[in-house]
């Protein structure tokens, strides 16, 4: 696409396909980093960013596709071989010793050596020299647990100049750091990519983003959407190649939104102020008997962060809950269980199904974990109320005692949407329900929300596909650094003005706010 | 025929049947059974008493790693269970009366059962790794149990109080009924009630159970209690045994002797499923292992080698792995259709 002249590549990946059981987690991606340039791989979670970072640092074998590194094609049996091809990773978590001191990790593996035994005094002098190298000077013989996270990092990023890396991964490095550290590293990167480096940059800070890159890989569902040069593009249009704009087969749902609310009634849920620091700034939200309410913004805007607030899976700060009026203190899952809310989680394997439990026990998990574990679901009940809810969401395969783990993740989905209908909530939250899963059970799940919010049941749907959310909710939130910036009612704007809104915090769309 | 095989307790009791036919061709007096005063002896019948203590051990074992824990105080609180009645027996002006002896019993089950809810406390409420907070009690324990007995091995007179551990009901050891009332106590508690899956549940995926409304805390909790009753009725019949109170021998060793009756039987260490009935089988596959060694005569300074070997061929045996490397050779020798994918890979 562009015309002026590129630097040579460090690195070409070429159709690089990888699978997991029942996930195409990476199809043919194209990716080309380039000596001297900040890139920055962009995505929502599943789009299939880590997983091309572990296929380059050798984490995961590729099924298909071919990486060539500094011109040589490589095979990487692991992360031992990407190292040695020059390849260095600075993760979020700092992968060093922290028991160790600063000269000995910058120094690891590469010591000095004279007569076979390390020669510690050079190798200190020498990691002094290469943490200059970046600005950094401190004493190497001091511990690196005693430095904050930014320095620590810092120092892992010295650890790869010492390993001459040509390319150099920094994986979300800077969300656990302030303003400050922020431009310190930012300052390191510059110098970094002036010295010939090729940094690929990965951060779900989109102001960072546009600061530091030269050039932008979007990628979306494991498909590459396509490479960007950071200075001719903008915001807007990088979420939208983000977040998608898939053909709509699902507009016989659509009617949805457009169902007038009765807001006269006290609200089924009103939190007011809830907050908990470093998740989440003072948000208040309303939720109507029989609404949809959306909840829009980029991962890391705090979507997840208010769900987890209102089921009481994490603590609130601040704030308080009302249900139909009346003050509810929701401080755990069991007491959101209790009053009536359910939340299905983002991450479905991790906190979502119980794998090695069968798809029945999965299903009666909720209401058991309500009744507490003295009354038992008894046999018939189970068999009902399973029957009742694999009909009713189609789960295949149609077998109660199935291991859960082993269904697709559409089907797990549906697994818990079971598990959290069979509760008889009121207030019904749901995480990305749609993360990931083939386009037959989305369709699926999103028909069955739009039906139950037509029989009065209320739902906050999180979702990064934004067409999802107009089409669902009446109303959306619209977060933003762990802030609400807005709520927009669906019905007078578009996914364009929601964009823009998300991206820039649009004030020409603000005055269409609710 | 492949149901048979798949059955997840087919390999402990293929393994337990294998021990019993090894000893009864090395003698067949093995399965003997006769009859003396109306009581029953032989082998067999000592193999269920001596395996009361290991099974009480055992299932509250079990339960533990269910819930993805462990539990290594069990000896020790053993010893301070047989501390505790011994002492309040001993220092009773009617060590022989039946209501003594039950308040002996019974002060010394609460005690152990205090000290499995301070187990608990530190694992599920302060979240110190299981290892390290039995760890505690196992090391401290034995010092708590020689300060009951002011640094002596109390011993005592006591008929009823013998009886626990060496007296016989309808021709058959009353340690043994103690042992199976514990199994079908908890076995009614875990599978008629709900707590059988929500422990699971919670060992399986810690967090999906908390997020489902599973009160995890209260489960755990619950686990290492079981643990610390069950092993202070264990350190009760102990003591009955010897008729004294010895805070150094006490259930030495025996955590290890449990946790080696879960695996055998079928519970992972890593957590969540659990299988009582394979803990009963791998407690008495051990208890026969040791029967076996003193039967067909293995010198007492290698019986610990002796045990090991066939531990090792027990647990190698139950590998999936193994068992599905096996199957591999057997197949790339004689090839047939490729099996059906294993669902099990992940990434």
């Amino acid at each position: 696409m562009p015309a002026e002249p590129l630097a040579p590549s460090v690195v070409e990946m070429r159709g690089i396909t990888i699978r997991f059981p029942g996930v195409l987690a990476l199809d043919g991606v194209d990716f080309t980093l380039r000596a001297g340039e900040v890139h920055s791989l962009m995505g929502e979670n599943g789009a299939g960013k880590s997983t091309l970072i572990k296929a380059l640092t050798g984490e995961y074998p590729i099924d298909e596709g071919s990486i060539t590194v500094g011109g040589a094609a490589r095979i990487f049996r692991g992360t031992a071989d990407a190292q040695n091809a020059g390849i260095a990773t600075v993760y979020q978590e700092v992968n060093l010793c922290a028991n160790l001191s600063v000269g000995e990790n910058v120094m690891l593996g590469h010591e000095p050596r004279r007569r076979g035994l390390i020669n510690w005094k050079a190798a200190h002098a020498e990691a002094a020299r290469h943490l200059a190298n970046l600005g950094v000077y401190i004493d190497p013989r001091s511990s690196l647990a005693s430095h904050s996270i930014a320095v620590q990092q810092l120092v892992a990023i010295s650890r790869a100049m010492v390993i001459d890396a040509k390319a150099l991964i920094l994986d979300e490095p800077t969300s656990s750091l302030d303003r400050g550290e922020v431009e310190q590293l930012f300052t390191v990167i510059r110098s970094l990519r002036e010295s010939g480096v090729a940094v690929l940059f990965v951060s779900h800070f989109l102001d960072q983003v546009f600061e530091i890159s030269d050039r932008l890989t979007v990628l979306r569902n494991g498909k590459l959407v396509g490479e960007y040069a950071a200075a001719h593009v903008t915001r807007a249009e990088v979420v939208s190649a983000m977040i998608g704009r898939e053909l709509d087969e699902l507009t016989a749902i659509s009617s949805s939104a457009e169902r007038t609310i009765d807001r006269d009634a006290a609200p089924v849920l009103r939190a007011t102020d809830l907050s908990r620091k470093g998740a989440l700034e003072p948000v208040d939200v309303d939720v109507y008997d029989g609404e949809v309410v959306g909840i829009a913004g980029l991962l890391g805007s705090g979507r997840t962060e208010l769900a987890r607030l209102l089921y009481g899976a994490d603590r609130a700060d601040t704030g308080s809950i009302q249900m139909h009026g009346t003050a509810k203190r929701v401080t755990s899952p069991h007491n959101a269980i209790e009053n009536h809310i359910a939340f299905s989680s983002e991450d479905r394997r991790a906190e979502g199904i119980v794998g090695d439990l069968t798809v029945a026990e999965n299903i009666v998990l909720g209401i058991q974990a309500r009744r507490g574990w003295l009354r038992k679901v008894s046999r018939t009940e189970r068999d009902a109320v399973v029957a009742e809810y694999m009909t009713a969401l189609g789960v295949r395969p149609a077998d109660p005692n199935a291991l859960t783990r082993n269904l697709s993740g559409g089907n797990q989905q549906k697994v818990l949407l079971a598990r959290w209908l069979a509760t008889a909530p009121e207030l019904l939250i749901l995480d990305e329900p749609t993360r990931g899963i083939d386009i037959g059970a989305k369709a699926d799940i999103q028909r069955k929300v739009a039906e139950l919010s037509d029989r009065g049941l209320s739902v906050i749907f999180i979702s990064s596909e934004l067409e999802e959310v107009l089409r669902l909710a009446q109303r959306v939130v619209v977060l933003r650094d762990r802030r609400k910036i807005g709520e927009l009612t669906s019905h007078d704007t578009d996914v364009d003005a929601l964009i823009a809104f998300i991206a820039e915090g649009n004030p020409a769309v603000q005055e269409n706010v609710a | 025929m492949m149901r048979i095989l798949k059955h997840r307790l087919t390999w402990p009791i293929a393994a337990l049947l294998v021990l019993v036919l090894i000893n009864t061709l090395s003698r067949a007096s093995f399965l003997q059974v006769t009859t003396l005063n109306g009581e029953f002896h032989g082998s067999l019948i000592d193999i269920l008493r001596n395996s009361a203590m290991l099974m009480l051990v055992a299932l509250g074992m079990t339960v533990v790693i269910a819930t993805r824990g462990i539990d290594l105080s069990v000896g020790a609180i053993m010893a301070v269970s047989g501390a505790v009645a011994l002492t309040f027996i001993e220092s009773s002006p009617t060590p022989g009366d039946l209501s003594t002896v039950a308040i002996g019993i019974v002060l010394g089950t609460l005690v152990a059962l205090v000290l499995g809810a301070w187990n608990g406390f530190l694992v599920a409420v302060l979240g110190i790794q299981p290892i390290i907070a039995t760890l505690v009690l196992m090391l401290a324990g034995r010092g708590i149990a020689l300060l009951i007995t002011s640094g002596k091995i109390t011993t005592i007179n006591s008929p009823p109080y013998r009886f626990m551990a060496q007296g016989y009901v309808f021709g058959l050891p009353f340690a043994f009924y103690v042992s199976i009332a514990a199994v079908v106590i908890i076995v009614l508690l875990e599978r008629r009630t709900a707590l059988g899956v929500l422990t699971e549940a919670v060992g399986i995926n810690p967090v999906a159970s908390r997020l489902a409304g599973v009160r995890s805390r209260g489960i755990i909790w619950g686990a290492y209690i079981a643990s610390g009753a069950l092993a202070g009725i264990a350190g009760i019949l102990y003591s009955s045994n010897i008729m004294a109170a010895d805070a150094n021998n006490a259930g030495l060793f025996i955590e290890l002797d449990a946790i080696l009756a879960v695996v055998l039987g079928g519970t992972s260490l890593a957590g969540g499923k659990f299988s009582l009935a394979g803990t009963v089988i791998g407690v008495f596959t051990i208890q026969t292992l040791k029967t076996t060694i003193t039967f067909i005569g293995v010198p007492p300074a290698i019986t610990p080698v002796f045990m090991a070997v066939v531990v090792m061929i027990v647990v190698l045996v139950q590998s999936r792995r193994l068992r599905s490397g096996v199957a591999r050779l057997v197949r790339s020798v004689r090839p047939t259709p490729p099996a059906r994918p294993d669902l099990e890979v992940t990434p």
